[in-house]
C-alpha cells in the first residue's frame, strides 16, 4: 500500500483534525447544520439554468432571449462570496496574498501564500487507490455549517433559467449545492458538490461531470474555470467535488500549442497538448455540452477504473476540457521525487499542473522562475510510454462508447428530439442515418 | 474586435441591435467625434480595406466605426455592426488560443496580429488575417481606441477541403458542394454530408485523419498579405492623427507621453466598465484621496458629469445636513483598512438630497497592499425588493468582488516585463 504524508487542506471551518477537535464549535444543535435537525428550517437561495445549451458561442446568440434574472458569476458567486469574506468565515483574506506573473514564455502564475497550512499536522493519504468507498466517519461536506453554502444549482425545468433567492432545502430532490472553500487560493474559490446528500465518492460519472460543465458555461467568463481531482492526484477529501475559482489571467496550459488527434462523430476535437510539462489530453466543442460532456467523462472513468490518478481542468467556459493523468504521488510514495521538490511542500494538483502555483514559502515565491515550475510539473507527468498505453486505454473506452450508444439509444434520441427545437433536426437525420448504416 | 472578457462579450451576444438603447448609441458616435471629429468618417469610408475601430472604455467595448469594406465583407449592415463587440462575428472553429492572444494585447495596450476564423452574417466562416493596433492620446498616454484591421485570407484552405469533400463523399456533386459549410455549421448540413462524418467515424469509431476538417488549423498569412495589412495601417493612422488635430485631442501610434499615476490602465477600465451600478474607486495614495474612476450609474445618480468628479475627494457628495459622526466613522474605517456601510445623505449636483446606503471597502492589488478604496451607492428610497433577484446589499457586495479581481489580477504583471 502507498501512502504519502501530507498536510491536508481546510476547506471548511468543520473539518477536524484527525482526532483531534473542529476549528469551530460544534455541538448540541443550533449551528444551523445540514443534519435533519436543522435542515428543514434552512432557506438557501438556488440557481437553475437552462438545459439546453449549445456548446458554442455562435448558437448561443440564437437561444438567447431577455436578461437573466441574475448575474450568474458576477453578482451572485461574487456577491455571495464577498459577504462571507465580510462575516469573517475565511482563514484568510487571500487578495492580501502577493501574486504575480512569472517572467517566461508561458507566464506561469506565481502565489505566496503562507496562511494556507498553517496549523495543521501532516496526514497520511493513501495514493495508490483512485476509488475507495465514501467513508461516513471522516470529514465530508454534509458536515459544513450552513453558513458556508453559497447557493442551490440545478437544471431548470421550463427552459429558462431561474433563481429563488430563498429556496428551502429539500433533502429528497437530490441538491447539488456550491460552499465556499475557507482556504481560498483565488478570489471566489468555491466547490461544486454534486448531490451532496447522496454522499458520493470523488469519482467522476456522467451527471455530475455536465453539472460542472453547465456552471462552467453559466459563468460565461474564460477566467472562472472548474477543476478536479481525483484521490492519489491530491484530492485531500473522498466526497465528489469540483473546485472553482475567479483568476483574470490565462494559465499557461491553456496557451499551450496543441496537436489535433482525432474527432468524435459527435463533432469532439480531442488533442495532444505539446510543448507542456505535463502531457495530456484536450476536449474542445461537440454539438452540444453533453457530447463534451459524455466523452470526458467516459475518459475519465476509463482511467479510475484503471486505477490511474488524473486532474480534469475545465477551462474557457465549458468548451474546453484538459485531462491529466498523474504520477507524482506515486513516485512520492516511492521515494522517487527529489527532496529539494518536496521541500516545497507544494502539491501538484489540478491548479499547479495549469500553471497556477501556490507556494508556501517566500524563498521559492521570490525565486520562482518558469524552469523551477517546469521542473515541478515534469516530474508530475507520465512517462512518454505510459502515456502512449494509457491514451490507448482511453481511446478504445471513448470509441466504444460512441458505437454503443448510438446503436442502443437512437430510437430515444429521435423521441426526444421530436419534442424538442428546431436546431435538434440534424441530429435526427445524422442518427437515422446511423440506423440504416447499423 | 475582441472584448476584454467574456462575460462582457457574453453580455454583448445577448444584446441585439435594436435594444442599443440612444444613450449609448450617443456616446458611440460622441467616442468618434469628440476625437477625430465627424468629418473623418468620410475620410475613413474613402480608404480602401477592411477595418474597425473600437473604444475600450465605454462597457463591452464596442465598435464605433466599421469601413465600407467591412461591412461588405461580413455581410452586415452598419448600424447591425457599431455598438457591439468582436464576439459576433466568432463561432464554433474561432480558435480560442488565437482569441486569448488577442484579448492579452488588449489588456496590455499592445498590437498584435493572428490569424483568425470569423463567421459571415449569413453564417459561412472565412479566414482572415487580423491585426490591432492601440491608438494612443498625445496628453496623457492613455489608450483612446484600437483599430482592427482585417485581411480575408482568400479561401486557399477552404478550397483544399472541398476538394477533400469529394474525395471523401459518396461522389455525389451535388452534396459535396455543401460539404464546405456542412463541417462548419451543422445546422446547414444535408444528409449527404453527415453521411460522409458517420461513415468514416463508424469506420474506427473516430476519425484520426488530421487533414481533414482542419479551418481551426491556422491559415498561413503571405507576406504580401502581411504587408497590406500594415498599409492598410499607415493609412488609418494618417487620417486619425490629422483629423484629431482638429478637435485638439491628439492621437499617435505609439505612446508619446508616460501615462499620469492616477490614470487606471485601458484593461481596468475595460473591466469596470461592465459594471451596472453606481460606485466610484479612489486612490489613497494620491492627496486628497481622489475619485479615479466613475461608473456610468454613479454620473446618473447624482448628476454630475464625469469630468466633474474624477480628481475630486468624494466630499463634494456632502452637505449642509450630511451627519459628522458618519464622516468620522467613514474616515476610521479607511484609517483601520476595513471595509464598513454607512447611511449618509448626500447631495446631487442640483442641490437635491438623498438617503445613500454606502459600502466602502478596501481594494487590494497584486502585491497584497491597498491600492484603492470602491465606494458603492444605493440610494435608500429606491431599495425596492426586487423578490426575483438578489438583494441590494449582496448585488452592492458583489460590486465588491468584481472590482477586488480586476484590480488584483491585472496589477499582476506589474514589475516584470510585460511579454
Amino acid at each position: 500500500m502507498l501512502r504519502i504524508k501530507r498536510v491536508p487542506t481546510v476547506v471548511s471551518n468543520y473539518q477536524k483534525e484527525e482526532g483531534g477537535e473542529a476549528t469551530r464549535p460544534v455541538g448540541g444543535c443550533g449551528r444551523n447544520c445540514l443534519k435533519s435537525c436543522c435542515i428543514q428550517e434552512a432557506k438557501l437561495p438556488l440557481y437553475a439554468f437552462k438545459r439546453l445549451q449549445k456548446a458554442k458561442g455562435k448558437d448561443l446568440a440564437l437561444q438567447e432571449c431577455g436578461e437573466p434574472p441574475v448575474a450568474f458569476l458576477d453578482s451572485l458567486i461574487l456577491g455571495e462570496w464577498e459577504e462571507r469574506m465580510q462575516r469573517g468565515l475565511f482563514r484568510y483574506d487571500v487578495t492580501a496574498c502577493e501574486t504575480k506573473v512569472i517572467p517566461g514564455e508561458y507566464g506561469f502564475i506565481a502565489q505566496l501564500n503562507e496562511g494556507r497550512h498553517l496549523k495543521k499536522r501532516p496526514t497520511e493519504f493513501r495514493v495508490d487507490k483512485v476509488l475507495q468507498p465514501f467513508d461516513q466517519n471522516k470529514f465530508n461536506f454534509t458536515k459544513v455549517g450552513q453558513e458556508e453554502l453559497l447557493f442551490q444549482f440545478e437544471s431548470s425545468d421550463d427552459g429558462e433559467v431561474q433563481f429563488f433567492p430563498n429556496a428551502p432545502i429539500d433533502v429528497d430532490n437530490s441538491p447539488s449545492l456550491v460552499a465556499i472553500n475557507v482556504s481560498p487560493i483565488e478570489y471566489g474559490h468555491v466547490l461544486l458538490i454534486p448531490r451532496i446528500f447522496e454522499c458520493l465518492p470523488q469519482r467522476i460519472d456522467h451527471e455530475s461531470f455536465l453539472l460542472a460543465l453547465h456552471m462552467a458555461a453559466e459563468a460565461g467568463n474564460p477566467y472562472f474555470r472548474l477543476g478536479y481531482n481525483s484521490l492519489g492526484a491530491f484530492a485531500t477529501i473522498n466526497h465528489l467535488h469540483f473546485q472553482a475559482y475567479y483568476l483574470a489571467a490565462p494559465f499557461p496550459i491553456e496557451k499551450a500549442p496543441t496537436k489535433k488527434i482525432a474527432k468524435s462523430n459527435a463533432g469532439v476535437k480531442i488533442s495532444e497538448l505539446l510543448k507542456y510539462p505535463v502531457r495530456g489530453l484536450v476536449f474542445e466543442g461537440g454539438d452540444t455540452l453533453e457530447d463534451l460532456a459524455n466523452i470526458v467523462s467516459d475518459a475519465c472513468i476509463c482511467l479510475q477504473n484503471n486505477n490511474i490518478p488524473y486532474n480534469v481542468l475545465i477551462a474557457d467556459c465549458g468548451k474546453q476540457v484538459f485531462l491529466l493523468p498523474q504520477c507524482y504521488a506515486e513516485k512520492q510514495a516511492l521515494g522517487e521525487v527529489d527532496a529539494e521538490l518536496l521541500d516545497t511542500q507544494v502539491n501538484p494538483a489540478v491548479w499547479e499542473i495549469s500553471g497556477h502555483m501556490v507556494l508556501k514559502r517566500k524563498k521559492d515565491y521570490e525565486e520562482a522562475s518558469e524552469a523551477n515550475a517546469w521542473r515541478l510539473l515534469a516530474e508530475v507527468s507520465l512517462s512518454e510510454a505510459r502515456f502512449e498505453e494509457v491514451n490507448a486505454l482511453i481511446f478504445e473506452a471513448i470509441a466504444s462508447f460512441e458505437l454503443e450508444v448510438k446503436a442502443e439509444t437512437s430510437e430515444e434520441e429521435v423521441n426526444a428530439a421530436k419534442s424538442k427545437a428546431r436546431p435538434a433536426k440534424a441530429m435526427v437525420a445524422g442518427t437515422q442515418e446511423c440506423l440504416v448504416l447499423q | 474586435m475582441e472584448s476584454s472578457s467574456s462575460t462582457s462579450s457574453s453580455s454583448t451576444r445577448r444584446t441585439t441591435s435594436t435594444e442599443i438603447t440612444s444613450t449609448s448609441l450617443m456616446a458611440i458616435q460622441n467616442s468618434f467625434d469628440s476625437v477625430y471629429s465627424r468629418y473623418a468618417r468620410e475620410a475613413l469610408d474613402e480608404l480602401p480595406g477592411n477595418f474597425t475601430i473600437t473604444d475600450p472604455s465605454i462597457p463591452g467595448h464596442p465598435i464605433i466605426f466599421a469601413s465600407q469594406g467591412f461591412l461588405k465583407m461580413t455581410g452586415y449592415d452598419r448600424d447591425e455592426v457599431v455598438g457591439r463587440g468582436g464576439a459576433m462575428f466568432q463561432g464554433d472553429r474561432t480558435s480560442r488560443r488565437s482569441l486569448m492572444e488577442v484579448r492579452e494585447a488588449v489588456r496590455n495596450d499592445r498590437s498584435c496580429q493572428v490569424s483568425l476564423l470569423n463567421y459571415r452574417k449569413d453564417g459561412t466562416p472565412f479566414w482572415m488575417l487580423f491585426h490591432v493596433s492601440p491608438v494612443f492620446g498625445r496628453d496623457g498616454g492613455r489608450v483612446v481606441h484600437f483599430v482592427a484591421v482585417q485581411v480575408p485570407l482568400e479561401g486557399r484552405r477552404l478550397r483544399r477541403r472541398r476538394s477533400i469533400g469529394c474525395r471523401r463523399g459518396s461522389g455525389d456533386d451535388g452534396g459535396s458542394g455543401d460539404y464546405v459549410l456542412g463541417c462548419c455549421r451543422k445546422e446547414v448540413c444535408n444528409d449527404n454530408s453527415l453521411e460522409v462524418e458517420l461513415v468514416s467515424s463508424m469506420d474506427h469509431g473516430l476519425d484520426h485523419d488530421t487533414k481533414e476538417l482542419d479551418s481551426d488549423k491556422p491559415c498561413e498569412a503571405t507576406d504580401d498579405e502581411k504587408r497590406s495589412v500594415m498599409v492598410a495601417m499607415d493609412n488609418i493612422f494618417s487620417v486619425l492623427t490629422h483629423y484629431s488635430e482638429s478637435t485638439g485631442r491628439l492621437v499617435c501610434r505609439k505612446r508619446c507621453s508616460i501615462p499620469d499615476m492616477g490614470l487606471l490602465s485601458t484593461s481596468l477600465i475595460i473591466s469596470l466598465g461592465r459594471i451596472k451600478q453606481s460606485f466610484v474607486l479612489t486612490n489613497p495614495h494620491l492627496p486628497d484621496m481622489p475619485i479615479v474612476y466613475a461608473s456610468d450609474a454613479f454620473l446618473n445618480l447624482t448628476g454630475y458629469a464625469r469630468d466633474e468628479v474624477l480628481g475630486r475627494n468624494c466630499r463634494f457628495l456632502g452637505g449642509p445636513d450630511t451627519d459628522d459622526s458618519t464622516l468620522y466613522l467613514i474616515r476610521e474605517s479607511i484609517k483601520n483598512e476595513q471595509p464598513c456601510t454607512v447611511r449618509i445623505l448626500n447631495y446631487r449636483k442640483d442641490r437635491s438630497s438623498f438617503w445613500n446606503l454606502l459600502h466602502i471597502s478596501p481594494v487590494r492589488d497584486a502585491s497584497g497592499k491597498v491600492a484603492y478604496y470602491v465606494g458603492v451607492q444605493i440610494e435608500d428610497e429606491c431599495k425596492n425588493e426586487d423578490r426575483q433577484g438578489l438583494s441590494p446589499e449582496k448585488r452592492q457586495l458583489s460590486v465588491v468582488g468584481v472590482v477586488k479581481v480586476a484590480v488584483r489580477s491585472l496589477s499582476m504583471h506589474a514589475g516584470s516585463s510585460k511579454s
